[in-house]
């Protein structure tokens, strides 16, 4: 699968390099610079991106504004977003992007080697990838929420993450069949629409959290 | 020449000077009238009385400097120009007589010009007859001018008597060089009754420069801030991340591959090392250990040794600074040995730090190419303000080709003295 990634630090762009690699990523290029980022994105066209969101030249949020204009300008292409802290504006900013995966992480999260992969593989298949942080930060400020069970919030949590119902049922310990029946209620609940495509109704839930 | 000679003589010319500026004061003291009188007078009035007042502004302004050589320091007193102001405007106008100091300048001009003339001549005077006696008198008296007198002989009839007038002149000149600097000094007493500012003058003046050394505080700290924030986001907190990378990826390979995990995992023991270092100096900057444990001296002391140009560090305080000064002191002289060493090109710097009077002043020498200009780099500019935070001051002495000398002077208190350090308490 052919990535491209946007990092300042050397140490973390080698990081990621070498993470990626090692699970047969094709990393076509890797930049350390806002500006540099789009170029590379038209140019190679990857199948995802990683990108940090504080970038050179400003230091401030210039990997994001340079994610949201590349989504803008090539629709559906799937960009995961690290950064050493999270927003729930910022996650906001993302989503509200033409579709496509879209992932926001902690870049503590790349420690756990395994669901970090498994996250980016999610966000390149265009499903989500939120951090645990951010949906926590979102669920708190929702007054509806107070609706739903505390197993259907628990639910709720990790569809925002972006799992698919076989994980949440495998993280949860309960079967797929009784993750969807928990889904079905949330979205009763909620008053939201029901829907078949997993991809779609997440990013449903996480356009709920933000609004 | 003996330094009271050259300071009586200094004295008598500026006794001369102050003669001729004070004849100058008439002329303004005409010319501020008639521009008063001339107020009512549409459009020419209002632009006149602002114009004649930076004329007698120059000239008290001229009266400030003199007094100051003298030793008594007279702070202008007027209030800051106002924004947006135009030449002839009704905001200038009323800037200058709304300023008390401005009819203050004028109150002045008559009895400081009497002052001046009447010191001036006496400075001048006394000297003069005692030059006299030493020299024209006994030669007038030898030519048989019989009726001519001197000092305590009226008239000098005998060649006893004229020689007598030699020693006499000689102490009376000696009594005038020796007392000019302290009519110099009366005058500018006596100009500082009116020139100085009022006391409510000199209260707004420390609010305007309270005013301005909190705005560059609290610049300073905000920029500080932001230094700190990038600093653990560029450093450690990207270190720490990097080092939980590793640890992953070793984590997923060591089955695969132990080599690669190993080697994976040596890596990141390094890794949180260097973490651990930049930690340490990221605290160091923000308030060093040091600093706290041992105070201003045995921080300086403890930085000189790990600088590149050998230091030698004079200090001698009995006790300890309040933590915010003791901080800002500190900083000051480590901004000062950063630039000796990065500009300098110095192969030998000096500390001395001192507290006499209620007054700490540190002094910071180098032995390099000199030349430095505080307008120039930001270091200086920094190190300024920082002291000024507490009202401090730094001066800087930089001939091209060296030595520099910064001396920087912060008033303040010593703690009582810890005789000898507790180990219960530290």
């Amino acid at each position: 699968m052919r990535v491209v990634i946007a990092e300042d630090h050397a140490l973390l762009r080698d990081g990621l390099t070498r993470i990626l690699q090692a699970f047969d990523f094709d990393v076509v290029a890797s930049v350390d610079s806002g500006p540099a980022l789009l170029p590379a994105l038209v140019t190679h066209r990857p199948e995802v991106a990683v990108v940090d969101v504080r970038l050179p030249p400003t230091f401030t949020d210039e990997g994001l504004q340079a994610a949201i204009a590349a989504r803008n300008r090539i629709p559906g292409l799937p960009i995961l977003v690290l950064s050493q802290h999270v927003e729930p504006l910022y996650a906001r900013e993302l989503l509200s992007t033409p579709r496509g995966g879209v992932g926001y992480l902690l870049k503590d999260r790349v420690s756990n080697v395994g669901e970090f992969i498994d996250a980016v593989r999610r966000v390149a298949a265009g499903g989500s990838a939120m951090d645990p942080e951010v949906i926590t930060q979102l669920l708190a400020r929702r007054e509806p929420l107070a609706a739903l069970t505390v197993r259907e919030r628990e639910v709720l949590g990790e569809m925002a993450e972006g799992r698919s119902n076989a994980a949440i049922g495998t993280k949860l310990r309960i079967t797929e069949k009784a993750v969807s029946k928990h889904i079905n209620n949330i979205l009763t609940k909620l008053d939201m629409p029901p829907s078949d495509d997993h991809n779609r109704r997440v990013l449903a839930v996480l356009a709920y959290l933000n609004a | 020449m003996a330094p009271w000679v050259r300071r009586g003589m200094r004295s008598v010319g500026a006794g001369l000077a102050a003669i001729g500026l004070a004849l100058t004061n008439v002329p303004l003291l005409v010319l501020s009238i008639v521009a008063l009188v001339l107020v009512p007078v549409p459009f020419l009035g209002m632009a006149l009385v602002p114009w004649t007042t930076i004329l007698v502004r120059m000239r008290t302004d001229l009266e400030r400097r003199i007094a100051g050589r003298a030793g008594v320091p007279v702070v202008r007193p007027y209030h800051p120009p106002p924004d947006r102001s135009v030449p002839g405007g009704w905001r200038r106008f009323r800037w200058v007589v709304t300023d008390p100091a401005t009819w203050r300048d004028l109150a002045w001009l008559v009895p400081g010009a009497l002052v001046g003339i009447i010191l001036g001549v006496i400075t001048l005077a006394v000297p003069l007859y005692g030059l006299a006696g030493l020299t024209l008198t006994p030669v007038w008296i030898w030519l048989g001018t019989g009726w001519y007198g001197y000092g305590t002989a009226w008239s000098v009839d005998s060649v006893g008597e004229a020689l007598l007038c030699v020693p006499q002149g000689a102490a009376i000149l000696a009594a005038g060089l020796w007392s000019a600097p302290w009519l110099r000094r009366v005058d500018a007493l006596f100009d500082r009754l009116l020139l100085a500012p009022t006391r409510a003058a000199d209260l707004r003046l420390r609010v305007t420069q309270l005013t301005v050394t909190r705005a560059d505080t609290v610049d300073a700290q905000a920029a500080e801030l932001r230094r700190i924030e990038r600093d653990l986001h560029d450093g450690v907190q990207a270190r720490l991340v990097s080092l939980g990378m590793m640890i992953g990826l070793a984590d997923e390979l060591i089955d695969r591959n132990p080599a690669a995990a190993h080697e994976l995992l040596a890596e990141a023991r390094e890794s949180s090392g260097t973490a651990l270092v930049e930690l340490r100096h990221l605290v160091r900057g923000i308030h060093p250990p040091v600093l706290a444990e041992r105070g201003l001296e045995g921080a300086v002391r403890a930085l000189a040794l790990s600088l590149p140009v050998p230091i030698t560090v004079d200090a001698d305080l009995s006790g300890r600074l309040d933590t915010p000064v003791e901080s800002a002191a500190y900083f000051a002289v480590a901004e000062t040995l950063t630039n000796v060493v990065r500009h300098s090109r110095a192969r030998h710097a000096w500390v001395s730090l001192r507290h006499v009077e209620e007054r700490l002043t540190m002094v910071v020498t180098d032995d390099g190419a000199g030349g430095a200009d505080s307008a120039a780099g930001t270091g200086l500019r920094g190190i300024e303000r920082r002291l000024a935070a507490f009202d401090g001051t730094m001066a800087l002495s930089s001939p091209p080709g060296g030595p520099t000398v910064v001396t920087m002077e912060l008033p303040c208190a010593l703690s009582s003295p810890r005789t000898t350090p507790s180990f219960a308490t530290d």
